[in-house]
């Protein structure tokens, strides 16, 4: 049987997002203290009580039955709740006397759904949704929070409080959208769960197992969304595909000094091949519809670097994928590795020439993609790159990485 | 930064170069890779459309002509729009264009936003 001390910790990242979300669905998104208050007393009583009397048989079980008496007894002793909220709860539920929570399967996966909609309001900023979404969808503490923020608790803190307040005071419900908003709303829901992943795969956070559950928060969320009828888009399989094919390589990015690993260098032996093969799984799923998103396009390039070998094909694929991306959506880093492969595809000359038509002075990734291409053509001016790039970088793992490269020289 | 349409403009008749289906699928790539390269420096503000060969034109007279010509043997072939910041820096983009390479041309125009009577 599992540690206690490793149980707890997962069943909070389990379970917690379950209660609570059937929790606010019940008492409405006004009450969203309440619910996390119960919530986490519930956590708490399973510590003091499994500490005392060992662990119950089904210690998820346990949960649920010690929330849903905490949220009745709630519901029934609370002046406020009797004389205002659960009038109104009653008469919604016409007749039904006891107060019932469901923590029936169904109801703890619609709620948990209706809540990701919830918190991803497009009323609150991209930021407030993820720090909301890392607090009560993935049960992160606000320490964690800040961390993967590389921010203070004080200001989370603060910065969730608005947003609740946001969307309260906007009388966001926890429900399904109608069915004519639930492409639009999707869009932000997969945004949110897109920035999620890339803070735990990119972020400058050294806390590493923070880092790479942060993305597997993320695959949780997304898979919720595929095994829903109403979500199940071909866009979400996309991002689904996307997030497994980047998570493959998550033991091989990083060294065990915490070092990030560069792709060229990785042992493909800690890639993980079941996640590829869940990568082309949700990735041919996705292949329906005629709306090409870009995390088609994103998925379909880390498709093309799960096979590390270099062909002619693979990099032309690569180069082709880029050029449509950057179509939909530019961004620095899209810009800088379609230069990349185009050098790969169609030489470093051209993608010199390329390069210095690209305006990101400021751009440390910018430096270091010059001094890659000039290597092996003129390596004084690939040397004066990576000088500058060395200047510009922010992180001690950026600069090893330049280190790296002028040392290969 | 102000927007600027690219036509691109080829000859289609028959005394033209007429490309095979080979060659133009091998035009594809420039192509694409001149737009993704207009892309990557956050230039292109439009993928715009390609346009068929056929066409009719209509004339004051009510006349219906069969091509896509008014006067000029050559035949718009599609349109993008660019970002730049003058007239020179769009024309200067325009150089990469691959219809260049087959003896069409791009015709370079600022768009005049809405608000601008100039």
């Amino acid at each position: 049987m599992a540690n206690q001390n490793e149980l707890i910790p997962h069943l909070f990242r389990t379970e917690y997002r379950k209660i609570i979300s059937v929790l606010c669905k019940r008492f409405g998104f006004d009450h969203i203290e309440i619910a996390e208050d119960i919530t986490s007393d519930t956590f708490l009583s399973a510590s003091e009580t499994w500490g005392l009397k060992g662990l119950p048989v089904n210690p998820t079980a346990w949960l649920y039955s010690v929330a849903k008496n905490k949220a009745k007894t709630f519901l029934q002793r609370d002046s406020h709740f009797q004389n205002k909220i659960a009038p109104e709860i009653k008469s919604a539920l016409s007749g039904i006397q006891e107060p019932e929570i469901d923590l029936s399967d169904q109801n703890i996966n619609d709620s948990q759904l209706q809540m990701m909609f919830a918190i991803c309001h497009p009323s609150i900023s991209t930021e407030a949704q993820i720090g909301l979404s890392l607090r009560i969808l993935c049960g992160f503490g606000i320490e964690e929070i800040a961390d993967a923020f590389l921010s203070n608790k004080e200001t989370i803190n603060k910065r969730l409080f608005r947003a609740k307040e946001k969307l309260r005071t906007e009388k966001v419900k926890i429900e399904f959208p109608k069915s004519s908003e639930i492409n639009e709303r999707l869009e932000v829901v997969l945004t949110t769960l897109y920035l999620l992943f890339n803070e735990g795969y990119y972020s400058t956070s050294q806390n590493m197992t923070l880092r790479k559950d942060l993305c597997l928060e993320a695959i949780r969320l997304c898979y919720l969304l595929v095994e829903n009828n109403n979500t199940n888009q071909p866009s979400v399989n996309a991002l689904l595909s996307l997030m497994c094919f980047h998570a493959s390589r998550f033991e091989a990015r990083i060294n065990q000094n915490g070092e990030l690993v560069l792709y060229d260098n990785q042992d493909t032996k800690l890639w993980n091949a079941e996640l590829i093969v869940k990568g082309e799984h949700y990735l041919n799923l996705a292949a329906t519809g005629n709306k090409l998103s870009k995390y088609h396009l994103e998925a379909a390039i880390a498709y093309w670097h799960t096979n590390k070998t270099d062909t002619k094909e693979k990099w032309e694929n690569i180069l082709q994928l880029y050029n449509q991306l950057l179509q939909i959506e530019y961004s620095p880093m899209a810009a800088l590795n379609r230069t990349y492969a185009l050098s790969k595809a169609n030489g470093k000359e051209e993608a010199i020439v390329e390069a210095m038509k690209l305006n990101l002075a400021d751009n440390h990734f910018y430096f270091t993609l010059l001094g890659e291409l000039f290597t092996g053509i003129n390596n004084k001016r690939a040397l004066e790159n990576f000088q500058i790039a060395h200047s510009l970088a922010k992180t001690q793992t950026d600069r090893q990485t330049i280190q790296y490269k002028i040392d290969n020289l | 930064m102000k927007e600027f349409l690219f036509v691109f403009r080829r000859d289609f008749t028959a005394s033209a170069i007429q490309l095979s289906p080979e060659q133009l699928q091998s035009m594809m790539k420039p192509w694409q890779d001149w737009m993704g390269g207009l892309a990557a420096q956050n230039k292109l503000a439009s993928s715009g459309n390609r346009l068929a060969s056929e066409g009719k034109v209509v004339k004051s007279s009510k006349v219906i002509t069969n091509g896509p010509y008014v006067e000029m043997k050559e035949a718009i072939g599609g349109y993008i729009l660019v970002n730049a910041n003058n007239m020179d820096e769009a024309a200067e983009l325009a150089k990469g264009c691959p219809i260049l390479t087959i003896g069409g041309n791009v015709e370079v125009r600022q768009v005049v936003p809405m608000d601008d009577n100039s």
